[in-house]
């Protein structure tokens, strides 16, 4: 009884806080649960103490409870649960960790703020073609998606072989040096670069147009791998 | 002449170096404090003898009198906020300063040589006042604190000489981005231990490098997420003696020549029983750590956002000797009978919600849980972040393992009953503490009714911490509680219709605790009153929710939030304006 009683007072009862709407406007919204809860407790209580027996009233109760929590805020989202304060009890360190890493792969499935779509063309193709590089998250998956594409256009070593020995940088003097295929990139600035220099993410963001040009032609690109090359010996 | 005659022998007749050197082996805190109560002399040795000192509740004793008590103070322990506090519950600036610890111990030259502090504030100040005044300062462990800067950071790696153990464990640190690391003098080689993952910024990579490598005793090393995959396996080459390994960056092209390295690399490390970290993870890289993953005693993928059950359970199934496993609920109900099939000598796991905001969805429900407590009956700590559970599971659990020593259940809908029988989950709970004799820690959650707080009162006789949320229909539950767990020493409770009658019935117990806290229940300010005027011994806290400057006087309004808890130092000094010391 008691408890009921406090329903119909929770609008008008002191509370500690400053006078004045906006306060108490707040206090409400932290109550928003447990005043539901306060109703269940008020169903439940009616059974009496001396042990919960499944009945009607109650299966009722809960039902009433449930709209209450329902027709409280916007059916399509979990309801004030969402808005306890300290519930789930999840130290807030943590919590900030996993809402970053929810909202990256959320973007990532949907493909971003937008789909990144470049052409690609090949030396000696008689068509381009587009991709979208947020479809992948390494150079690899590209690299077979690309073989896949020009499968049909391919003579000799280009394919996924001709690409993965690419990323090998120890094969990629044989490769420079050969006429199989190197994938290229124009970049954001108009320069256009090898593939495979910087990490997936910069390259997804730069990328503006993808070329695999014959092996002989791209010496000139590769100043910088083949100093790479030299380096590592 | 006399002695002949005795015929026991005294143990005040031993010299007192004698007696000192037999404490040395007392050390346990309680068995210490009871040594300390046998007579005068033996309350002498052991005072000055005294080098470990643990405080549960910074205020329950001033610094000052803690080191007149123990001049030979060399470890200190100091936990700070409430626990609640965790889940922003508590306001800042509610207090737990570390300052006024420092400034006392640097004050009387306290030896002081190892700090672990918890739910703390640290300022930059503080800790270049501790870097500054204790020259053999070897160990600072700092887990959940906040209020300070990578600056605090650089003053501690500057001039601790003697460094051997920075551990950061999920702090709050304002990054700087300075250059904290390369503030370690290239004559540190004492570092045992570095963990740095809670950092968000950027760190000076080839300062990282070179302190490994001249770091030979370096067993523990856990990294930010601004350290990639590169330097990872750099630095796993430099140190193949490392036994607890925390990754940083995880992602990377598994066809490129980096990726090969890091897996020569990781095969050499033969030491590593623990690993952690993956905060960014690229899931086609985990086979790398296969390689350790027989050996592996603890696991914590917990940040590891970018795993999906399947890459979980495949990783699992190489972890045969795993004893602690932290995880995220996405391994779900079907992994973790991977896991209770693969890892027989697990003893603690932690299953944390992948999306805490949505209430609605954890991955995990009460199957999960069977599975497990049937396949591994050595388990004895669970922290279960679940969408629902069943009288019925919970019964089975507490068949299957009786060992518990932690049980803490989280229902997301926190009072979600038994979703088959629409039951409260009080026979569930029941259960729980009737067949686990041991349990020291308890967390309820779901529908629960004063019928589980009978159960906790009549059974859970070893019970020390218990957590209740949104539980329970009157005073009674409470009382239950208070009257028959007779180990209690820490109470925490919101949302709960307990009020006046039950906080006052027996005010000697909280004596015999350390601390109680009642959030959004049904007590009084005037009740908060009388315990305070009765009870000179306790500190009785009213936090405010909002900001306010006048006192309101009418007693019978709820409190909002009560904390009290015993002190040998009466009301704190640094309590700000929106707490009130009753």
């Amino acid at each position: 009884m008691e408890v009921g009683l406090k329903m119909g007072f929770e609008e008008t009862e002191l509370r500690l806080g400053l006078p004045g709407g906006g306060d108490g406007g707040e206090v409400v919204r932290k109550r928003g649960f447990s005043e539901t809860v306060d109703l269940k407790l008020k169903l439940s209580s009616k059974q009496g103490s001396s042990g919960i027996d499944p009945n009607e009233e109650k299966m009722t109760g809960l039902t009433k409870e449930k709209n209450l929590l329902l027709s409280a805020t916007d059916p399509a989202k979990p309801p004030a649960k969402a808005q306890v304060v300290g519930w789930p009890p999840v130290r807030s360190f943590r919590k900030n960790i996993l809402a970053t890493a929810t909202q990256k792969s959320s973007s990532d499935e949907s493909g971003g703020e937008k789909a990144a779509f470049v052409k690609v063309s090949m030396d000696g193709a008689p068509y381009l073609r587009k991709v979208d590089l947020r479809m992948y998250t390494s150079y690899h998956q590209l690299s077979d998606a690309l073989a896949k594409m020009f499968s049909s256009f391919t003579i000799g070593n280009c394919g996924s072989q001709g690409v993965k020995d690419f990323m090998n940088e120890s094969k990629l003097m044989d490769l420079l040096n050969s006429s199989d295929y190197v994938p290229t990139y124009e970049d954001k600035d108009g320069d256009w670069m090898l593939v495979g220099d910087v990490p997936w993410e910069m390259f997804v963001e730069s990328c503006k147009r993808l070329r695999i040009m014959k092996g002989t032609e791209a010496i000139g690109l590769a100043p910088k791998a083949v100093e790479k090359c030299k380096k590592r010996g | 002449m006399f002695w002949g005659s005795r015929k026991t022998i005294d143990m005040n007749y031993f010299p007192d170096e004698v007696l000192e050197h037999v404490f040395d082996f007392i050390t346990s805190h309680k068995d210490r404090n009871s040594v300390s109560l046998v007579c005068k002399s033996w309350y002498k040795i052991e005072k000055y003898s005294r080098q470990r000192v643990f405080l549960g509740n910074c205020y329950s004793i001033s610094p000052e009198r803690l080191i007149a008590r123990f001049p030979g103070l060399k470890s200190l322990t100091l936990k700070g906020k409430p626990h609640f506090a965790d889940f922003n519950l508590v306001p800042d600036d509610w207090g737990g300063f570390l300052y006024p610890w420092i400034k006392a111990m640097a004050k009387s030259r306290i030896g002081l040589e190892e700090l672990r502090l918890k739910r703390m504030v640290v300022s930059d100040e503080s800790l270049e006042l501790l870097s500054e005044s204790f020259p053999n300062f070897k160990s600072l462990v700092l887990v959940s604190c906040e209020g300070f800067t990578t600056d605090g950071l650089a003053a501690i790696a500057a001039n601790c000489r003697f460094l051997r153990e920075l551990d950061l464990q999920e702090n709050e640190v304002e990054d700087h981005r300075g250059h904290w690391l390369s503030c370690f003098p290239e004559s540190c080689t004492s570092l045992v231990s570095l963990n740095f993952a809670c950092l968000k910024g950027e760190i000076n990579l080839a300062s990282l490098e070179r302190l490994v490598a001249r770091s030979p005793n370096l067993k523990s090393l856990r990294l930010n997420r601004a350290v990639p995959f590169d330097t990872l396996q750099r630095l796993l080459i430099r140190a193949p003696q490392l036994v607890d390994l925390g990754t940083g960056s995880y992602v990377h092209d598994p066809s490129s020549e980096a990726y090969n390295k890091l897996k020569a690399a990781i095969q050499n490390c033969n030491s590593i029983r623990s690993l952690s970290g993956f905060l960014e993870v690229a899931p086609c890289c985990m086979s790398a750590i296969y390689p350790i993953c027989e050996n592996l005693t603890f696991l914590n993928l917990s940040y590891a956002a970018g795993l999906q059950s399947n890459e979980l359970t495949k990783l699992i199934h190489h972890c045969r000797k795993l004893q602690r496993l932290w995880i995220l609920d996405c391994i779900g109900d079907k992994g973790l009978g991977v896991v209770a099939s693969t890892c027989k000598e697990l003893q603690e796991l932690r299953v944390f919600p992948s999306d805490p905001f949505d209430a609605g969805n954890a991955a995990v429900t009460e199957e999960g849980l069977v599975l497990i407590s049937a396949g591994c009956p050595k388990l004895n700590s669970l922290l279960y972040f679940c969408q629902q559970m069943t009288n019925a599971a919970l019964i089975t659990v507490a068949k299957n393992c009786t060992n518990f020593i932690r049980f803490r259940l989280c229902i997301l809908d926190p009072i979600k009953p038994d979703p088959v029988t629409n039951q409260p989950l009080d026979e569930g709970f029941g259960a729980i503490v009737r067949s686990c004799k041991g349990l020291k820690r308890l967390s309820l959650s779901g529908l629960l009714t004063d019928q589980v707080f009978y159960y906790i009162g009549m059974y859970a006789k070893k019970l020390e911490m218990l957590s209740i949320a949104f539980a329970g229909n009157s005073d009674k539950g409470m009382l239950y509680v208070l009257n028959g767990c007779k180990k209690l020493r820490k109470l925490e409770i919101r949302d709960c219709p307990f009020g006046d009658t039950a906080l006052l019935e027996d005010m000697g117990k909280y004596e015999t605790m350390r601390s109680l806290w009642m959030s959004t229940c049904e007590v009084t300010l005037g009740a908060c009153k009388v315990l305070a005027k009765k009870m000179p011994s306790l500190n009785v806290e009213i936090i405010n929710g909002s900001e306010q400057t006048e006192f309101n006087l009418d007693d019978r309004q709820k409190v909002d939030k009560m904390y009290l808890y015993r002190t040998l130092v009466g009301h704190r000094k640094d309590a700000p304006e929106f707490v009130w010391l009753l």
